[in-house]
């Protein structure tokens, strides 16, 4: 054991639990143990940073928890078996998404596998749609690098792709006295990462841009950058746009294992088959550091972070435009913002997120204290919101490393495998930069065993499903005529026609639950939440798809909306 | 894209929208009714018990009997219909209401010089009444639950439990008992039932289903499908009190916890609402603040029986069509409901030029109570009275008014319990 590893196994022990054990391998740190709790797993954890090493795998175990699998699939075929495939993508998040877009744009063939039933159903559909100014990480680390370029390339992308996008901005309001003192350093700190336009207005001139805020503060940080995006629809977009060029989608596909031999993934055995990638791209997001387990190469462990978000009434969007979040103390040395407002580009506007550290990568249970602290702290933000607007509220992880930053690089012992590890907040907003840095590495590593051209064919727009609520009437006249059912209103909240739900279940990665329709189409997210519709949308998966409506899921897997039918039709009354 | 005028435009065909367009249109107005789903009936389609129209019809009719009456109504009247029809915009434009509707031809734009608001309620869902856990697939209203059983004939659960002592809720409760799915109890946070008595003893007692008062729903557990909730007991805040949870194994959760008028529309045109009712604030006929919009029905408080649902959409249908022929002024009273005895009372005002001397009020006792005096007082002079043997919050109760007793200088109505005088007798 090395002075170094032997120095915080001391610490370790002193601070957090005598049974601590500390080794070294792959250049990281490797914490073993039992201890009492998840509070002392994640301070061990942090511990064990900024002592040199590149990572923390943090394999410590809390006395009587046992941390459930990811949930097993049913499918079981053939359909990738004996696959040769130049680039395999793990995960079927924003980032997977974003990479497998870029690599199309060589002539290589790439499939993504998803274990879930559709793209972005967790982190990348579970946070607030913020692209971040780049402001809060710290200078010098790949999230503010990354951050900042991705957040400047969101006009080309969100308009190749067609996904509505808007630079709102965001204000960080000052209340107290001291909170003043704050301005300057986020001045310096935007300088430092390059944030372009960042500058410290006072209550006036804030009120000009937000006239529904509170007036109980003294100034505002105004951050013209901060802009919003449909996390989901982004990823669906990146993920349609690869298929397009020519990528593969395999949806309800996990990776079981690898078989790697010097140094080289050989195979990557999945419930669909085994395939013989030339390079694995890990974009497994939660499940990112078990995926470098497979491959052998674990330097990191994610301690997923969870936040839970709360939506508003659409009828009260028109009270704010900007994002709008109040500091908190430790912000300018914190690893996520603080919560606060934001309206999303459909105008509903979220509450939150909190932070919690807790044990389970894909638990999205919600907590009353938690949803009834951020109501009082943030609706006082804008005196005209109250609980009653409030329509529903929902959980997401964020897959942090215990290094707080993004992991963009090839792995140093496996030659053909990348990480696009950690990407926690801001990730959705560096998400187009690190695809861009992903599919050089992919490319580069792809390289060294073959030739990569250019793809002759590749066309980085898309055409998205219409959205006729946002048309003008006279366009939407035209529409219906050309299509009627895009006059037929499925969904009373959002305005939703059947014709879109069609298109969800007629897209390129055709959806085929109830939840990803309304990912792709958002019928069901208005204020009734599905009560009136979800009968309907049942109905049109039945009669596109031809199942029957006892097999139709929520969102895969065992999720069936309906049991069995009725007494009554079964005896044939 | 088109453009029509009418003279009153009725929102929703349901049981109140059918009755508004039938009346207006008898009344010589030229009406179009529009409704959003491809049939006319709203909510009564899938409401296959019987129970309706005892006031009316003097019978017990089925949801689907009663409303195949009004449809049938509507077709011998040859009124202009038009189905699968959606308001997507709503906005006022000088005197008139201009509405946007969508359907399979295209966007037509619509000026009316008036608009009747039938556009019913929506159930409560999950989360807006505090649930946590996760989100998996069996959580659902009522309403949905009974779309699914009595229109699409499937059983959504086969073991739930029920959250709220709503009317759906009970009556969902012996329906999914009837088709053969397990119901482990029905939960209600308030101490009291949320629904009418006769539905307790009917759907829940003669099923042998429990109902647990003052005890709620706190957490869904499941990963796909519900495979349990916990219930805990809640104090008089309806806070969940710590160390009485239990869990209950089901695959369904099924809400009864309220209903919400649906005034997204009347919003638009700049209707003020009332915070109590979630209603247009309104007169005895239904006429908002708006001059030319009118609202009925269950979009301008929750009915219990739609007897007088179908009432308020004939008064309203009545009102708009005498707006249309020929505008009067019309001379509002506040009528102001006295808070620590009523839950609310409607209308919130009363016009005193209105046509007709007589006016009905509804409203809906605070808490339980036995024989009370309610009294309509005008400046201390008591204009209406009436005693009540029983009175319960989930059970409104009307009483009428007769405008011509009271005083021509009243500037305000007010309408609370009368205090019981005891008389003393002397032997």
């Amino acid at each position: 054991m090395s002075r170094q590893s032997q120095h915080i196994q001391q610490r370790l022990q002193q601070q957090v639990k005598r049974n601590i054990s500390c080794r070294e391998g792959h250049d990281s740190i490797i914490l073993e143990g039992t201890v009492d709790n998840w509070a002392q797993v994640v301070r061990a954890g942090k511990l064990a940073t900024h002592e040199g090493y590149k990572g923390v795998v943090n394999r410590l175990a809390v006395e009587g928890l046992t941390l459930p699998p990811p949930r097993s699939l049913k499918l079981k075929d053939t359909e990738l078996d004996g696959l040769h495939v130049d680039v395999l993508i793990v995960g079927g998040g924003v980032i997977g998404c974003a990479v497998a877009r870029e690599l199309t744009r060589k002539n290589i063939s790439v499939v993504l596998v998803e274990k879930e039933d559709d793209l972005a159903t967790h982190a990348s559909s579970r946070n607030n749609g913020m692209i971040h100014p780049g402001i809060e990480p710290r200078p010098g680390t790949s999230r503010a690098r990354f951050n900042v370029r991705g957040n400047a390339m969101y006009d080309t992308v969100a308009s190749e792709l067609s996904v509505p996008f808007t630079r709102c901005g965001s204000l960080l309001l000052y209340q107290e006295r001291w909170e003043r003192f704050l301005g300057p350093l986020f001045i310096a700190r935007a300088r430092q990462n390059g944030v372009p336009g960042v500058h410290l207005i006072n209550r006036n001139e804030a009120l000009a841009l937000e006239p529904h805020l509170m007036r109980e503060f003294s100034g505002a940080l105004h951050m013209p950058s901060t802009g919003i995006i449909s996390p989901y629809l982004l990823t669906i977009a990146y993920a349609e746009n690869a298929v397009r060029n020519g990528a593969r989608v395999s949806l309800e596909t996990m990776v079981a294992d690898m078989k790697v031999r010097e140094g080289r993934i050989m195979a990557v055995r999945t419930n669909r088959g085994t395939l013989f990638p030339g390079v694995v791209v890990n974009a497994a997001g939660c499940y990112a550091d078990a995926v470098a387990d497979m491959a052998g190469d674990q330097f990191f462990t994610i301690h997923p972070r969870k936040g839970e978000i709360i939506i508003l009434d659409r009828k009260k969007g028109h009270l704010i435009s900007h994002v709008v979040a109040k500091p908190r103390l430790l912000q300018v040395k914190s690893d996520t913002k603080g919560g606060g407002l934001n309206r999303t580009i459909d105008g509903n506007i979220l509450v939150g997120p909190n932070a919690v550290e807790q044990p389970f990568r894909e638990d999205y249970s919600t907590d009353r204290d938690h949803i009834e602290l951020m109501l009082r702290r943030y609706l006082p933000l804008v005196p005209e919101l109250s609980p009653t607007d409030v329509i529903t509220y929902f959980a997401g992880t964020r897959p942090a490393t215990y290094e707080e930053d993004f992991i963009v690089e090839r792995s140093q012992y496996v030659r053909n495998l990348v990480h696009a590890a950690g990407i926690q907040s801001p990730g959705l907003a560096s998400a187009p930069a690190i695809a861009e840095e992903v599919a050089r590495l992919t490319v580069n590593a792809l390289g060294e065993v073959t030739k990569v051209g250019d793809n002759p064919t590749f066309d980085g727009h898309r055409q998205g499903i219409p959205e006729p609520e946002r048309m003008t009437w006279n366009e939407r006249d035209a529409l219906i005529h050309r299509r009627p059912d895009y006059g037929v209103i499925v969904c009373r909240c959002e305005g939703i026609s059947k014709g879109q739900v069609v298109d969800a279940l007629r897209s390129p990665i055709v959806a085929t639950s109830v939840d990803a329709v309304k990912r792709r189409v958002r019928v069901g997210m208005g204020r009734c939440q599905g009560g009136f519709c979800t009968p309907q949308v049942l109905r049109i998966i039945g009669e596109q798809s031809g199942e029957q409506l006892a097999a139709i899921t929520k969102k895969g897997g065992d999720s069936f909306i309906l049991a069995t039918e009725t007494k009554t039709v079964r005896s044939g009354q | 894209m088109t453009v029509r005028n009418v003279d009153i435009a009725v929102l929703g065909a349901g049981p109140a929208g059918m009755a508004a367009a039938l009346v207006a249109a008898g009344g010589g107005a030229d009406t179009v009714l529009i409704e959003r789903e491809n049939h006319l009936g709203g909510i009564l389609k899938q409401c296959v018990h019987d129970g309706f129209g005892l006031l009316r019809f003097g019978e017990k009719l089925s949801g689907p009997e009663y409303a195949g009456r009004f449809v049938h109504m509507v077709r011998e009247a040859g009124l202009a219909v038009l189905t699968s029809t959606f308001v997507a915009e709503a906005r006022r434009d000088h005197e008139e209401s201009v509405l946007m509707l969508v359907d399979q031809s295209g966007v037509t734009e619509l000026h009316a010089k008036a608009v009747v608001l039938a556009t019913g309620c929506r159930e409560r869902s999950a989360r807006q009444v505090m649930i946590q856990g996760t989100r998996p697939a069996g959580v659902m209203t009522a309403g949905a639950a009974q779309y699914y059983v009595n229109v699409l004939g499937y059983l959504p659960t086969t073991r739930c439990v029920i959250l709220g002592s709503g009317d759906i809720g009970l009556i969902m409760a012996r329906r999914l008992t009837l088709e053969g799915a397990e119901v482990l109890g029905v939960f209600e946070a308030k101490s009291t039932p949320s629904g009418l008595s006769r539905n307790i003893a009917q759907c829940l007692d003669d099923f042998g289903i429990q109902l647990h008062l003052s005890r709620t729903v706190t957490r869904i557990f499941g990963g796909d499908r519900v495979e349990a909730v916990e219930t805990a007991a809640v104090d008089e805040n309806m806070h969940p009190v710590a160390g009485t949870e239990e869990r209950l194994f089901c695959d369904g959760v099924i809400l009864s916890v309220g209903l919400i008028p649906e005034n997204e529309v009347g919003e638009a045109l700049g209707v003020p609402m009332d915070p109590v009712t979630k209603g247009p604030v309104m007169d005895q006929n239904g006429q908002t603040q708006v001059p030319g919009v009118f609202v009925c029905g269950n979009a301008s408080h929750v009915h219990d029986l739609v007897d007088y649902v179908t009432e308020s959409g004939e008064l309203a249908g009545a009102a708009a069509a005498a707006f249309v022929t020929g505008r009067r002024t019309r001379r509002l009273l506040p009528l102001k409901a006295d808070s620590t005895f009523l839950l609310y009372a409607v209308p919130q005002f009363v016009d005193m030029n209105a046509p007709e001397s007589g006016a009905v009020v509804y409203f809906r006792s605070r808490e339980e109570r036995g024989l009370t005096v309610v009294a309509i007082t005008a400046g201390g002079v008591t204009v209406a009275r009436h005693s009540y043997q029983h009175l319960r919050p989930p059970e409104m109760e009307r009483l009428d008014i007769d405008l011509s007793r009271i005083p021509s200088d009243t500037t305000a109505l007010d309408i609370g319990a009368e205090s019981l005088v005891m008389v003393e007798v002397r032997s």
